[in-house]
């Protein structure tokens, strides 16, 4: 039993069921999701939802990010907001000192956000990933207090505890939400995509066989120190994107907001909940979690009675879904197959003729 | 001078560090729980005693009388009804489940003593004793004494009885304790209370040094891992170890170099000391599972 064991999904029914609906299903689910989403913010153009909307894309592209990494390695990181703090003051800094017009122009930087957490993602992660496990996990914690407390002291360069000020953007009023939105739902979108390819493509499997055991994948010849980098580099990378939004957003940049312990444990709890290592689940968790958190904080205003809400309920999801809601739903429809299989097994005995078995393709997945 | 007195300063806090952070390991080593509650609930320690010194004017030491028992209790039943039902993945859900806990927990006490940041402020917080040329609060003192004594009494739990034997024995292998008839059941549950017991002492030490609201909760924890890690997983006797390296060295960097840059230091001693044993000072090294 080690830390990062992850029980198989499903494990009840037999193994030649699918582990996912087929793939006309998947395909328009995604389709129907995607729609809602760009069509939200002209249904519901209320600031105070909207507001809340583009925190979630931007946990959304977050948790994508952070899963590419931790879900597929197994290798958990709560030290992520490392990445979004990098990303926040990349942003900051270069629409300081480059003059950079506030508005459109600004999201022009995301890319370069995310390039720059990547690069420095480099040699940290190579830091970092020489320990395993739980060490692993406090040494991200502890990588991401540095950092913090670097932008505290190199206050010549980040205006310490001062924080920096961004230029509102151009456009006002009621529409302010909208761009960040969309910029947020184009990343998220690239997110999930550079997660579903990872976990299409061989290099996925690596990362999943590191996860499951990382000796034996090394000795089966997957070059695990490169693997893990990779991953964790392109996870930073997202992250601060994920980062590079925030800052235009709120128009601020602190050190104790962007490097934040607080982003980093709700970014793990989003996976966590939704399926931790699924394609699925870091969409599922932030399309759920991010809008209950702003709707209790909305209706409950103080932040006390908000903490115990989301603690209870984060309780009751670990308690009634442990895994994840993503291998949960796998799991139903895996067990709704196995009831159908024996029905018609059952009808095949009683019935005249051989019965048609199940789909056969599905069978040979 | 400057420098042996934050050396003296560093292993006396390090002494109240330690009872916070051994309560952590030693949850770990028999549970394999990350309690990610250590933080918050050294805070309600904290706000326990001084909700009983400013109410009925209990003296924060002898309010521990209180507190001790009153947090065991608290940690059995987190056991019972939170760890104990966890079937699947302990390892990773029992580190959210705690996460969840002190998510509460934070809750309740800001919802109680609302964010304003308090201390405990008895009439021997400020004094102090000389010896020589070096000056010692009176509280770093007492509250080391009280550490060294509590630590002793742990020691003297593990190495000398019965329900200790029990415990080491579900630390180094839980399913052949199980088998030799050891109920690991009711020594988490102890171990946890053992572990929360001491999150109140440490926090009560706390409360008198600092000015906390739960927020501090934060801080603490990712200290009390450090030191943890830093020890060892496990290791009680690294935790003790590591605590009085880790705030003497900090302490150092603040008089030598500047206050602002000893918590970076604090981490970066971690990292490279992991960096150069993954295991910590003390820990076992990890043996692959099969």
């Amino acid at each position: 039993m080690t830390a990062l064991d992850v029980t198989p999904v499903g494990a009840a029914a037999p193994e030649h069921i699918p582990y996912e609906p087929p793939r006309a299903i998947r395909w328009s689910g995604t389709g129907l999701v995607l729609v809602c989403l760009a069509a939200f913010p002209l249904v519901f153009p209320n600031p105070a939802v909207t507001q809340i909307a583009v925190t979630t894309m931007i946990y959304l592209v977050a948790a994508a990010g952070w899963n590419i990494f931790s879900g597929y390695s197994g290798y958990i990181s709560i030290g992520h907001a490392a990445y979004y703090g990098i990303g926040q003051y990349t942003v900051a800094l270069i629409v300081m000192h480059a003059k950079i017009a506030a508005g459109w122009d600004t999201f022009t930087l995301l890319p370069v956000a995310g390039v720059v957490s990547a690069i420095l993602a480099v040699p940290i992660g190579f830091l970092l990933l020489r320990v395993r496990k739980h060490t692993f996990i406090i040494l991200t914690v502890a990588m991401m207090f540095i950092l913090q407390s670097l932008a505290f002291n190199f206050s010549w360069w980040t205006n310490g505890s001062g924080g920096l000020e961004l230029p509102p953007a151009t456009w006002q009023g009621s529409f302010y939400n909208e761009p960040f939105y969309y910029v947020g739902l184009a990343a998220a979108v690239v997110a999930c995509a550079v997660s579903w390819w990872v976990r299409r493509s061989k290099y996925g499997l690596g990362l999943l066989s590191i996860r499951d055991d990382e000796d034996r994948a090394q000795g089966l010849g997957i070059h695990v120190t490169s693997s893990k980098l990779i991953a964790y580099a392109a996870s930073a990378f997202f992250v601060g994107v994920a980062g590079g939004l925030y800052a235009p957003f709120i128009g601020s940049v602190y050190p104790q907001f962007g490097f934040d312990p607080l982003f980093d444990l709700a970014v793990a709890v989003v996976v966590f909940v939704g399926g931790i290592g699924t394609l699925s689940g870091p969409v599922i968790g932030a399309l759920l979690l991010v809008p209950v958190q702003g709707y209790f904080y909305l209706q409950f205003g103080s932040e006390n009675l908000f903490l115990i809400a989301y603690g209870v309920l984060f309780i009751l999801i670990l308690r009634l879904l442990p895994g994840g809601i993503a291998p949960a739903v796998t799991q139903l429809w895996r067990r709704v197959l196995v009831v159908r299989q024996q029905r018609q097994a059952a009808l095949a005995r009683s019935g005249p003729g051989p019965a048609p078995a199940l789909g056969g393709d599905e069978v040979a997945r | 001078m400057l420098v042996l007195q934050a050396i003296i300063e560093g292993i006396l806090i390090g002494g109240f560090y330690a009872l916070m952070a051994g309560g952590l390991t030693l949850v770990f080593g028999v549970m394999d729980i990350v309690n990610f509650a250590q933080g918050i609930l050294v805070v309600l320690g904290a706000y326990l005693s001084y909700a009983l010194f400013t109410h009925l004017s209990l003296d924060p030491f002898l309010s521990l009388l209180i507190t001790l028992p009153g947090m065991f209790l608290i940690g059995v039943a987190v056991y019972w009804s939170m760890i104990r039902p966890i079937k699947r993945d302990r390892v990773i859900m029992s580190l959210l489940v705690m996460f969840a806990v002190g998510t509460i927990i934070e809750g309740i006490l800001d919802l109680i003593f609302t964010s304003n940041l308090v201390q405990i402020h008895t009439s021997y917080v400020n004094s102090s004793v000389k010896v020589g040329s070096l000056v010692f609060a009176d509280i770093y003192l007492y509250a080391f004494a009280m550490a060294v004594v509590l630590l002793a009494g742990v020691y003297y739990l593990l190495y000398r009885t019965r329900f200790g034997r029990s415990l080491r024995a579900s630390m180094q292998n839980p399913t052949a304790a199980r088998l030799v008839g050891i109920n690991t059941d009711w020594v988490s549950a102890f171990t946890l209370g053992i572990g929360v017991a001491l999150a109140a002492a440490g926090g009560m030490v706390f409360g008198l040094t600092n000015s906390f609201d739960a927020a501090s909760s934060y801080d603490l924890i990712s200290r009390v891992l450090a030191i943890v890690i830093f020890g060892g997983f496990g290791s009680l006797t690294g935790a003790l170890l590591a605590s009085v390296i880790m705030l003497s060295i900090e302490d150092v960097v603040a008089v030598v170099w500047s206050p602002t840059w000893s918590q970076t230091m604090f981490y970066v001693v971690l990292v490279l000391v992991l960096l150069a044993r993954p295991q910590g000072l003390l820990g076992r090294k990890a043996v692959r599972a099969q």
